[in-house]
């Protein structure tokens, strides 16, 4: 037995207790240590995923308790493909507020990244439907940490109404898990599935109510239509690198339903077609919505908030299938999402900054390096929109491919294209207000005291101390380096589409694995020599 | 004893669900409060109820099933009851923080998060607040 497959919530765990007790008051160590502590797990990724390609599926047995009555974490391809992701998003999000100096505008910036990164790799790791609770309540806690970091009256007041809903969310887990424990008496997810299997359909009516709620809990991770209210808010008043890294976040909810509905609930199984039935047409609002909202917004951060919605509307279109070629493009929509959704966040970021932290889409004189800024939030809304050559174009290919013989494929391909447009329309002005009308306006001659007046009365104060400017240029430590890793996950975009083909045979390996549930019955309850 | 339990656990959610749609956080944080009792009672009845049977087994030989209670939900409602006590103190923090920096304890976000202010009342904010 490998003790890798704890590495990735012990290393994040260790770091990011050390950095509280220990560096509390040294910002440079915070830094250098929570890096390290990114790029350690970045490492640990990187050696799982190679452990996890030979498509066997790895099972950590804490304790050492043989599978239906000990804790067990397992690792197939998808689990990797999320932890990889994952870290790489970390480390170069990480950078983001190192170099604009997001980092100091409160407390514990890099521990609470670290208890983030902990509990999302756990909750991407485990195989006991209990112990995903618990890390979806640890990466929860650290969010609500990051999410208020910098405080403000806008930012406090989004952040309780995400604990409230994050809250009611989890005591529906919690309920759906106990509904789920009384009809199968286990929370293995492997040993679940298996009694599910074999379970008689006259007595099922209680497993199909479990199964809907814990659909919902998901949905509202997701944050698909109509559970999908928490999120403008808070994503748009969370600093910038946070909400980069909440991206992510959404996509746990989606991790959450690939997991449960290929293994435990599949399409063949006494709860049918009850997932894609309820998934599908929630997708396609929440695809149309989140295009609408992001036509229809004038705030940057909700821009790009909205843009998260309709992605998570897109990817799961394609997810709702559940079969080999849809969860294929859906995954590969996935990590493109997750990171030019990031890219996204941080653009407008840079944007907000340079604009002395006015987020409205409204004429400014021209801003500070407006040519490169303006070059990345070119290459972000491609990327975003689905245009060539970027892959958002591919993965909108491959998702249009899976659902090509779909009986509602005309629904959602006439859904897809013209809320693409839409898109279209959306960034093309956003741009065009941001970067090409600047340019017609000349910079005021009053107006330079005013921009230093008004960040401190803006909407979203960011600063701690009343003599601490809000964020500016002259504020972030190091530009380049916000710049630097700005592009390079606009390089990830460009990345996944040079290797879109070894990158798609991956995938169809991780779609082939989840789609056939007895390898997961065998490793984690029959092979258990190790165990006794 | 069921129905007992089975009520109870509606009553209060009941009672939960409808303090958490009021517009001030003190009711929602009490809602949530209920809602969690709720949720701990429901977790505990999981594992069927049984009366005067312990949870956890005695001696080695001659074990029978039946004069056992589940000792499962028990250590679910255990992390459950932890979990959800910590988040409820978060929400209390943070519920004050909104209070104080927002100056008045509404649960909806203002128009500001979303309408744009002007340029001009931007500047002007601040004192607005302050009279209203």
């Amino acid at each position: 037995m490998t003790h890798w497959l704890i590495a990735p919530v012990l290393v994040p765990a260790l770091l990011g207790s050390l950095m509280v007790l220990w560096m509390r008051h040294d910002l440079l160590q915070q830094r250098v240590f929570g890096l390290i502590g990114s790029l350690l797990t970045l490492a640990v990724a990187l050696v799982l995923t190679g452990m996890a390609a030979g498509g066997e599926v790895h099972v950590y047995r804490l304790g050492n308790w043989p599978a239906p009555f000990g804790i067990v974490l397992m690792l197939d391809r998808l689990s990797a493909l999320m932890l990889l992701l994952t870290a790489i998003l970390a480390v170069v999000v990480q950078l983001y507020g190192v170099g604009s100096g997001w980092d100091r505008k409160g407390w514990h910036f890099h521990s609470l990244w670290q208890f983030q990164l902990m509990g999302l790799n756990g909750a991407f790791l485990t195989g006991d439907a209990f112990n995903l609770f618990v890390f979806f309540e640890v990466l929860l806690i650290a969010s609500y940490g990051l999410m208020i970091h910098g405080g403000g009256p806008m930012r406090l007041r989004a952040g309780v109404q995400y604990i409230s809903f994050n809250l009611a969310g989890s005591t529906l887990f919690l309920a759906a898990l106990g509904t789920l424990y009384t009809v199968t008496g286990t929370l293995n997810m492997a040993d679940m599935a298996e009694r599910v299997a074999m379970m008689p359909v006259e007595d099922t009516a209680l497993l199909r109510t479990g199964a809907v709620l814990l659909l919902l809990v998901f949905a509202i991770k997701a944050a698909l239509v109509p559970l999908h209210f928490w999120l403008p808010s808070t994503y748009a008043n969370a600093p910038g690198p946070v909400a980069a890294l909440f991206a992510i976040m959404t996509k746990v909810g989606v991790y959450a339903i690939i997991r449960f509905f290929t293994l435990i609930f599949p399409q063949d199984s006494v709860t049918e077609n009850i997932a894609t039935d309820l998934i599908l047409p929630a997708a396609l609002i929440t695809l149309t919505l989140g295009q609408i909202g992001v036509l229809g917004t004038r705030s940057l951060t909700r821009l790009a908030a909205y843009a998260v919605v309709a992605s998570v509307g897109m990817l799961m279109i394609s997810v709702a299938r559940f079969d080999a070629q849809g969860l294929t493009a859906g995954l590969y929509y996935l990590i493109h999402s997750t990171l030019v959704g990031a890219a996204l966040f941080l653009v407008v970021d840079l944007v907000a900054a340079r604009r002395g932290g006015d987020f409205w889409l409204r004429l400014r004189p021209a801003i500070a390096n407006t040519g490169l800024i303006s070059a990345l939030f070119f290459l972000t809304a491609i990327a975003v929109v689905g245009l060539p050559p970027l892959s958002g174009f591919l993965g909108k290919l491959m998702i249009l491919n899976a659902t090509m013989d779909d009986p509602w494929m005309a629904g959602i391909w006439s859904t897809i294209l013209i809320t693409s447009l839409v898109a279209l329309v959306a960034f093309s002005r956003a741009g065009s207000i941001l970067f090409w009308k600047a340019h017609e306006m000349d910079p005021e001659p009053g107006n330079d005291t005013d921009e230093g007046e008004a960040p401190k009365r803006g909407p979203i104060p960011t600063k701690l101390e009343t003599d601490e400017p809000i964020q500016d240029v002259a504020d972030s430590a190091a530009p380049w380096l916000a710049f630097l890793s700005t592009g390079t996950l606009l390089a990830g975009s460009v990345a996944l589409t040079l290797f879109a083909g070894p990158l798609t045979r991956y995938l169809q390996g991780t779609a082939d694995q989840l789609t056939s549930p007895q390898i997961y019955y065998e490793s984690v309850l029959r092979q258990q020599e190790g165990s006794r | 004893m069921e129905f007992l339990v089975a009520s109870a656990v509606g009553a209060i959610t009941a009672a939960g669900i409808y303090l958490i749609l009021r517009l001030r956080t003190f009711a929602v944080v009490l809602g949530m409060t209920m809602l969690t009792y709720a949720i701990n009672a429901f977790l505990f009845a999981t594992g069927r109820l049984v009366v005067n049977k312990p949870p956890i087994l005695l001696g080695h030989s001659n074990i029978n099933p039946a004069d056992y209670t589940d000792p499962l939900p028990q250590a679910l409602v255990l992390t459950a009851i932890v979990i959800s006590f910590g988040m409820t103190a978060v929400v209390v923090m943070m519920a004050l923080g909104a209070f104080i920096e927002g100056g008045d304890d509404h649960i909806n976000m203002p128009d500001d998060d979303r309408i744009m202010p002007t340029l001009k009342t931007l500047d002007d904010q601040k004192p607005e607040d302050e009279t209203a």
